[in-house]
């Protein structure tokens, strides 16, 4: 872990997180099976997906259109089952 | 003034809780996180009652906190958030520092259960936090077992759907009704398959805040597919389920007045938000008819004594 | 501060003592719950706040666990902090014991020491302080109301010390000292006392600038580093306790180390012991010296981090010692007080005949015909833990 001190004496005291969001050094992608593919024509920007997902991996451009952020993304599906037009698949990793 | 919004492009874009926790995927309680942390307005501190926020949010040395966050334990989430909020008070008279809201998250488990003492000693002492017990109906942090929050007939590995017991025999705590009776000035359901709604109730609480009102209670619905035994896309679409079947009424009791916020004139089957869920599959087995229909009165008998108090000026 | 700060004659309690250092020491949140012996704290420090004596948040919390729930809250976001306790409450607040010092934070917290149930009981024993002796907290223990009020004070120079981050107990014998009237010296006032004890300075405190995770969730990987961590605060902490003491005796004119001992240097038998019979022990070891037997006594200030060094040198070349615990660690071979001693000769290789008294649970009377019939056991080689003053054994 060479982001973060190792030996008793480096850390922080009280064991504490001295630094905000270092979850970010964790990319949870790695468990995803399923990843959404989004179809930009389809979509209404609602951000119905935006709000929903539990690991902020869509992304909520400028336009309002979204985006998926697959470093953090579990494959989940919410996206795609919240969405009213369909504008999201879910599709299997490995496959195309 | 907190933005009150009628659309969700209204939502700022900043976060304050980030990715790479170890929340499951499509756990229901970090869609309500990211609401909170947004609507309550100004500085504020996060104190989180052990269960599967606390520990999915923060394996040392990775925090999903970019705002200070406290855990103790897990029965005294309150009385944690009750002296931090002393404190403030103290150091900004005493001291000149600068004042923060205090929110609180606690389980089902941690509040409807264990942490229920020092929660109801928090409300009874006026504290001027909010509190959101994320319910997820069972204790899913150590595995799914039955908390005073399950509904009834639902299956947990401490309710097992047995063949002479299927199911948790008792029916769910309304803890709702247990904060009401503290009379606070402002208490709220709320689900992620209505994020303006719960969007708005979260700014309301800031301002009260703002205006030295409080404590404030949120009860959210929080779906869990491991534990409910659903697919993780289901989170959402469960939960407006939940809604329209008029099982989870949306109301609030701002300052004694209780108002449904979510009419439901044509509700669903209760059947259909069943179906989905793998906890609750027996209850369609014709042996246990009795406990379906049972459910069924609750729900009928609930709206109908919400729908009641919500005629009346004031219930307190 | 080489002179010595102007002070007032009073009779008080030590419940009263304690509240009256409370208020000295300026502390911004109180959060406590009624146990006797300790209940006179906080009824004082309820009427120092409602009548605008004392500027603090008093917590008036539903039970001793969110006692010492909100005290740490308030702690970890930069206030003052005192809570107090006894017996059961201590129990019911156990786990937040480990959190408070784990986390690092100064809370100083008085225990009218009060046996645990069954039967319910509500006198001495040192049952509560001794269940938290494991938990990484700083505990003194008063002889006298004056002590009660000056570890007080001295406490919160200590806990909050950046050095040390520890938090800190004050014992004081439940009845014996909580509700006995003594005369004693205190400060006029809060100003007067922050000469000595300036408002704290928290290292780290809760601050939206400043966004820090406490409490989070550490395993295999870092648990043990974080608690090496801890282990090597407290045992450290006895540097700043020792300067602390003496710039207090500076301050107050009263001298505080982490054992007294009196007739120690030439003695064959030294008594080992904690809290308010150290007076009984010192005027039985001069009522002996005047007999001329060699005996010495030794009472601890300090319990924890426990003074060994300072312990084995008081103690001198006697033969015999005589450990006595208001407790007994049930199972074990011998009362808590005891084991410590007992290690921190073998750690040094000495052995000298070891003999534990255990004495007054539930605030039974030590007599001065106790302490005789102590002193008889330890000349006996085939006693290790002795019951003084139980009927039914034929040496009590």
């Amino acid at each position: 872990m060479p982001r973060w001190p190792s030996t008793w004496r480096e850390l922080p005291p009280g064991g504490v997180i001295d630094k905000p969001g270092t979850s970010m050094w964790v990319e949870t992608g790695t468990w995803r099976s399923h990843r959404p593919v989004i179809h930009l024509d389809k979509c209404i920007k609602c951000l119905m997906c935006w709000v929903s997902c539990p690991d902020n991996s869509i992304v909520r451009l400028d336009n309002d259109y979204v985006d998926v952020e697959y470093r953090y993304c579990k494959g989940c599906g919410i996206c795609a089952n919240v969405c009213p037009t369909k504008a999201i698949d879910m599709v299997e990793e490995g496959g195309m | 003034m907190a933005k009150t919004i009628r659309r969700l492009n209204e939502i700022p874009r900043e976060e304050y809780f980030v990715s790479g926790h170890g929340l499951c995927a499509g756990c229901g309680i970090p869609p309500m996180v990211r609401i909170a942390l947004k609507a309550v307005e100004g500085p504020k501190v996060v104190v989180n009652a052990t269960g599967c926020l606390e520990v999915a949010t923060t394996l040392y040395p990775h925090t999903a906190w970019t705002i200070p966050w406290i855990h103790n334990a897990f029965e005294n989430a309150a009385a944690t958030a009750s002296g931090i909020e002393a404190a403030v008070k103290a150091l900004v008279r005493k001291r000149g520092w600068k004042s923060y809201k205090v929110l609180v998250f606690g389980g089902d488990g941690g509040t409807f259960d264990i942490g229920l003492q020092s929660l109801s000693g928090a409300l009874e002492r006026g504290h001027r936090f909010i509190y959101v017990c994320y319910d997820n109906e069972a204790y899913m942090n150590t595995g799914i077992q039955r908390s005073g929050a399950t509904p009834l007939g639902a299956a947990t590995t401490t309710s097992p759907a047995g063949k002479v017991i299927p199911g948790k025999p008792e029916n769910k705590k309304s803890l709702m009704d247990i904060v009401i009776a503290h009379r606070i000035p402002y208490a709220a359901t709320i689900n992620p398959a209505y994020p303006i709604d719960m969007w708005n109730k979260f700014a309301k609480a800031s301002d009260y805040l703002d205006r030295g009102i409080g404590p404030i209670f949120f009860h959210y619905y929080s779906p869990c597919p491991v534990g409910w035994r659903m697919d993780s896309a289901l989170s959402i679409e469960v939960a407006r389920l939940a809604v329209q079947t008029r099982l989870w009424p949306l109301y609030e009791v701002d300052h004694g007045k209780l108002t449904i916020n979510v009419k439901v004139p044509k509700p669903k089957p209760i059947e259909d938000y069943i179906r989905i869920q793998g906890r609750f599959r027996h209850l369609l087995k014709p042996e246990n008819e009795h406990l379906l229909n049972n459910l069924k009165k609750f729900i009928e008998v609930n709206w109908e004594r919400l729908q009641k108090l919500s005629e009346l000026n004031y219930i307190f | 501060m080489s002179v010595t700060i102007r002070q007032v004659r009073t009779g008080l309690n030590g419940d009263e003592a304690v509240a009256y250092a409370v208020l000295h020491a300026d502390v911004d949140v109180i959060s406590a719950y009624p146990i006797t012996p300790q209940t006179i704290i906080v009824e004082r420090l309820s009427e120092f706040v409602h009548n605008g004596e004392l500027d603090a948040e008093f917590i008036p919390v539903e039970s001793e666990h969110s006692a010492l729930s909100a005290a740490l809250g308030a702690s970890l976001a930069g206030a003052r902090v005192f809570t107090a306790t006894a017996s059961q409450g201590l129990a019911l607040m156990y786990e937040v014991l480990y959190i408070t010092s784990s986390l690092r934070a100064p809370v100083v917290m008085a225990i009218g020491n009060r046996a645990f149930s069954a039967p319910i009981n509500i006198h001495c024993s040192h049952d509560d302080a001794y269940a938290a002796r494991d938990a990484g907290w700083i505990q003194f223990f008063a002889e006298t109301v004056q002590e009660a009020y000056d570890l007080t004070i001295i406490a919160y120079r200590v806990s909050e010390d950046e050095r040390v981050l520890l938090p800190s107990i004050v014992n004081l014998d439940g009845f014996i000292l909580t509700h006995s009237v003594e005369p004693l010296h205190i400060f006029r006032d809060s100003k007067d006392v922050s000469e000595f004890l300036p408002q704290r300075r928290p290292v780290n405190p809760i601050d939206p600038d400043n966004p820090i995770t406490y409490g989070p969730l550490a395993l295999q990987n870092y648990y043990m580093e974080i608690k090496r961590q801890q282990a090597e605060a407290i045992y450290s902490s006895k540097k700043v306790i020792n300067e602390v003491f003496e710039e207090y005796g500076e301050f107050s004119g009263r001298d505080y180390s982490p054992v007294k001992s009196l007739y120690t240097e030439d003695a064959d038998t030294v008594f080992i012991l904690l809290g308010s019979t150290a007076g009984t022990m010192r005027y039985m070891v001069k009522k002996w010296r005047r007999e001329g037997r060699k005996v010495g006594v030794v009472s601890l200030t300090l319990y924890r981090p426990f003074p060994e060094e300072e312990l084995i040198e008081s103690v001198g070349d006697a033969e015999n010692i005589i450990v006595m615990d208001r407790s007994f660690s049930y199972g074990s071979p011998g009362g808590q007080l005891y084991m410590d001693v007992a290690a921190t000769f073998m750690k040094r290789g000495l052995n000298p005949h070891l003999v534990n008294v255990i004495y007054g649970l539930g605030g039974r009377d030590f007599t001065p015909e106790d302490a005789e019939k102590a002193l008889e056991m330890a000349s006996k080689t085939d006693v290790d833990i002795v019951w003084i003053g139980v009927r039914g054994d034929n040496y009590g």
